[in-house]
């Protein structure tokens, strides 16, 4: 509509501004007393039967809320107890429900490791894990690593070996690297890479990565 | 989506007679990328991690019970004596974090073609234990592929445990890949020789709908075989291995590689691992 009339250029810009300006102000209007009405029969108990059974069929058409289940999880200490969605990863929940968005979601399907998280000390991708599953573990991640101001060694040693460029993968890193390090305080030099595989840098910070563990290898 | 988590295996089991679009989850590792990215919406996962008849293996009478939520990282640790073919498979599923969760049961339940416990189950001739309400049968494992991502798991029957008996001679495995870690196989070969019975067992992945043995090539190589002497192996011996171990796949083109590559690595990865087993039989 605003197209042609601008080609047509027979009325002067501001009365058309003044029509368009009516015709939003009249559908807001509309819309409002439409809701006014929906919401009129609901809280009147169905006086109106044609408004009623409209408002029936808006409800079928939408999808039918998730089945959610309140679960407690215990998360860096602290038992956290949210509703979640039964299909909700652990990832999602620790993300959007727990608010502890350190743990990253890279792929979201198991392949970068940058959602890498503690559960019971054994590494875990929090992206292939159901939240509802993993009551009654203890799942430790990024934000559960310092003690107060004072950062973990493996934490410590990434900054001091620059064990990262962007950033993104670098919690996935640094869990992933305590978890070795809890299998393995001894890791041999040539070890370190295979048994860190399960997490990419795509900016290459490999050398710098290893060198990073090598260094905390044995302060843990 | 409902969501079960048994306590015991008859709970188990009842939850999957009374809802069989039930979808059975341990390790989550293939599970949970169809649910993160909306391929599949079950009406229900039947978590079986809470269930404890299934964790961990034990052996009767030189037979090795693989319980169902055992997994790679704990088959690596606990069996890569009485189990090498599987523990090195084992070794090169995804990524530490891949294997402390994945599942040799649920690589059998996802029933793709790629996965890596197939060829050395194959191999070494195991067999599943299937369970249902109303009762248990064992299966040969050659007859639980029925075709791409389908198996003969009737829709109210869970894996219980994986049967492999302990290894009776030397055994190997090797799997193609476009690098060492998180790589789904181009393809994959696994054999495992039994010096008490003189026969060979073979296992191909990524070479078919379903993974297959070449039944030729063993019983080529089971004649074959100086056993007795324990002579070098001789090249044209593991050359015609390589061919009859080639000419039992019938596999695709995809993304991950071309047919012909895939008949040509296989017959290569079947000559070489003969040839570390062979060496670890003469020397035994």
């Amino acid at each position: 509509m605003r197209s042609r009339r601008k080609f047509e250029g027979r009325q002067p810009v501001s009365e058309q501004r003044e029509q368009i300006g009516a015709s939003r102000r009249t559908f807001l209007v509309g819309g409002l007393s439409a809701g006014a009405g929906l919401a009129g029969a609901t809280m009147l108990g169905g006086s109106g039967t044609a408004v009623a059974s409209q408002s029936t069929e808006l409800a079928a058409a939408a999808a039918p809320p998730p089945d959610t289940r309140k679960i407690t999880l215990t998360v860096n200490g602290q038992a956290r107890t949210t509703d979640v969605d039964t299909r909700a990863s652990l990832l999602d929940v620790l993300r959007e429900r727990i608010g502890l968005t350190g743990t990253k979601k890279g792929c979201n399907q198991g392949a970068c490791g940058a959602c890498t998280i503690l559960v019971d000390g054994d590494r875990t991708l929090a992206c292939l894990t159901l939240a509802a599953r993993y009551e009654q573990r203890e799942i430790t991640t990024i934000e559960g690593l310092a003690e107060g101001n004072r950062l973990h060694p493996v934490q410590q040693a990434f900054i001091e070996r620059d064990g990262f460029q962007c950033g993104f993968c670098t919690s996935g890193q640094i869990v992933s690297a305590v978890g070795l390090l809890n299998e393995r305080p001894d890791v041999p030099d040539a070890e370190i890479p295979e048994l860190m595989s399960g997490n990419l840098c795509r900016c290459a910070a490999y050398p710098n990565i290893t060198a990073a563990i090598r260094d905390a290898r044995g302060e843990g | 989506m409902e969501f079960y988590r048994p306590t015991s295996w008859r709970e188990a089991l009842e939850i999957r007679a009374a809802q069989p679009d039930a979808l059975p989850i341990t390790g989550g590792t293939d599970v949970m990328v169809e649910l993160n990215f909306d391929r599949a919406r079950p009406a229900a996962l039947l978590d079986l991690t809470g269930v404890p008849e299934i964790t961990g293996w034990s052996e009767r009478e030189g037979q090795i019970q693989i319980g169902a939520s055992m997994s790679y990282t704990a088959i690596i640790a606990e069996l890569a004596d009485r189990l090498p073919c599987l523990a090195l498979a084992a070794r090169t599923v995804g990524s530490p974090q891949i294997r402390n969760r994945g599942t040799a049961a649920g690589n059998l339940g996802a029933g793709s073609p790629a996965g890596d416990s197939h060829p050395p189950l194959l191999a070494t001739g195991a067999k599943v234990h299937l369970e249902s309400v109303r009762g248990s049968r064992e299966l040969s494992i050659d007859q639980f592929y029925l075709g791409v991502k389908r198996t003969a798991l009737e829709p109210d029957e869970l894996i219980r445990s994986i049967e492999v008996p302990a290894a009776r001679g030397p055994q190997q495995f090797a799997k193609i890949g476009t690098r060492n870690a998180m790589v789904i196989a181009v393809c994959s070969f696994a054999i495992a020789l039994d010096a008490g019975s003189r026969t060979v067992g073979t296992g191909l992945g990524s070479a078919a709908p379903t993974p297959r043995q070449a039944t030729d090539a063993q019983d080529f190589l089971a004649e074959a075989l100086p056993w007795a002497d324990r002579d070098p192996l001789a090249e044209e011996l593991a050359n015609r291995f390589g061919e009859l171990v080639a000419a039992a796949a019938v596999p695709i083109d995809d993304v991950r590689g071309s047919a012909r590559y895939r008949r040509h690595a296989l017959a290569v990865l079947a000559r070489r691992t003969l040839g570390w087993a062979w060496e670890e039989y003469r020397c035994a």
